[in-house]
């Protein structure tokens, strides 16, 4: 950190933004608890919700109390990627969106934890843990689309139905300033085609952002879903206000 | 589920272990999937560990019925262990 006010709030806005991805997208996971296809599938996915969740204890640490910070923000004060408050949908779905964000951020970790930034520590970590979820998600991507003909369609289906979200992943984030980002998108892309030919699956074409407000969730402005996660996940807090647990 | 989810045996070697022991079974569709669930499963992410998983269907278990025959040492034919051979002095690692 740079001591300075600008720069104290600048490390505070990258910490939000990095915090509320893990945060968020850790609690879709979650949701999975009981409902995976299979009992392996269960624990791999509680694995990863467990990683990230770490993650954001750490990031949103940096910030304040992480309590405060998870259980009483309103929805418009939450940075998160829209991409990973998008609802877990078929076990495809939730394959797609772990593909799309577990690639980028193994990716962007990877590069902050070869910095010197305030970041460094906490990537220099947390790159291990996102290799394997980068690892799982490529693993059932390719299973998927090399699987049955239902199997691939959804995936298929997936993949294009968050296509749009994907976009948001390469705006600069304020206080990561020495991220190339795009570069970055650049080995997105290159990977990703990769995976998704190998599984003889397409990489969708159009837009990756556009009218539909996608690419507003750094600034505060999610997608309709996210509002009943939220009320999900802080109702007991709110209940209950000060208690301790 | 069986036939697209077969059950694997799982030996897991611990960091400072010597050898691989069985540490359970699983499920998974192929080899590489089986890798990945049983180190969820059985190793927690250590570092520096050596895992193995074999299909369950490549063992072949020795029959409890035949435990007798297979198992049973022919006491009556002592020179098979070696117990007749004096210790010399002095040597003590024996």
């Amino acid at each position: 950190m740079t001591g300075t006010d600008t720069g104290a709030a600048t490390v505070t806005a990258a910490a939000l933004a990095l915090g509320d991805d893990a945060l968020i997208l850790s609690h879709r996971l979650g949701e999975w608890a009981g409902h995976a296809p299979v009992l392996e599938e269960e624990v791999a996915l509680a694995n990863i919700a467990l990683d990230l969740l770490g993650q954001a204890r750490i990031l949103l640490s940096m910030v304040g109390d992480e309590d405060e910070l998870a259980f009483l923000r309103e929805e418009r004060s939450f940075r998160n990627l829209q991409l990973v408050e998008q609802p877990n949908g078929d076990f495809a779905h939730t394959i797609a969106r772990q593909l799309y964000f577990s690639v980028h951020q193994h990716e962007l970790y990877a590069e902050l934890a070869r910095g010197e930034g305030p970041f460094a520590p906490l990537a220099a970590k947390a790159v291990k843990e996102t290799a394997y979820h980068r690892d799982h998600a490529e693993q059932w991507t390719l299973r998927l689309g090399d699987g049955t003909e239902e199997s691939r369609a959804r995936m298929q289906a997936a993949l294009q139905a968050l296509w749009k979200f994907t976009g948001e992943l390469f705006q600069p984030v304020e206080g990561l300033g020495g991220v190339d980002w795009a570069a970055l998108e650049e080995r997105w892309l290159a990977a990703l085609t990769d995976v998704v030919e190998r599984a003889g699956l397409t990489l969708p074409e159009g837009p990756r952002t556009g009218a539909w407000a996608a690419g507003a969730g750094r600034q505060g402005l999610h997608t309709e879903s996210f509002g009943r996660m939220l009320a999900e996940m802080q109702h007991l807090h709110r209940s209950h206000p000060g208690a301790s647990w | 589920m069986t036939q697209n989810w077969p059950l694997w045996e799982v030996f897991v070697r611990s960091r400072r272990g010597l050898s691989h022991t069985h540490a359970g079974s699983l499920h998974a569709p192929d080899a590489e999937m089986a890798l990945r669930n049983a180190r969820d499963l059985y190793t927690r992410r250590n570092e520096g560990i050596s895992i193995w998983v074999v299909p369950s269907t490549a063992v072949t278990a020795s029959s409890p019925d035949e435990r007798d025959p297979f198992f049973a040492p022919s006491a009556d034919k002592p020179y098979r262990h070696p117990t007749f051979y004096d210790i010399p002095e002095g040597v003590s690692h024996l």
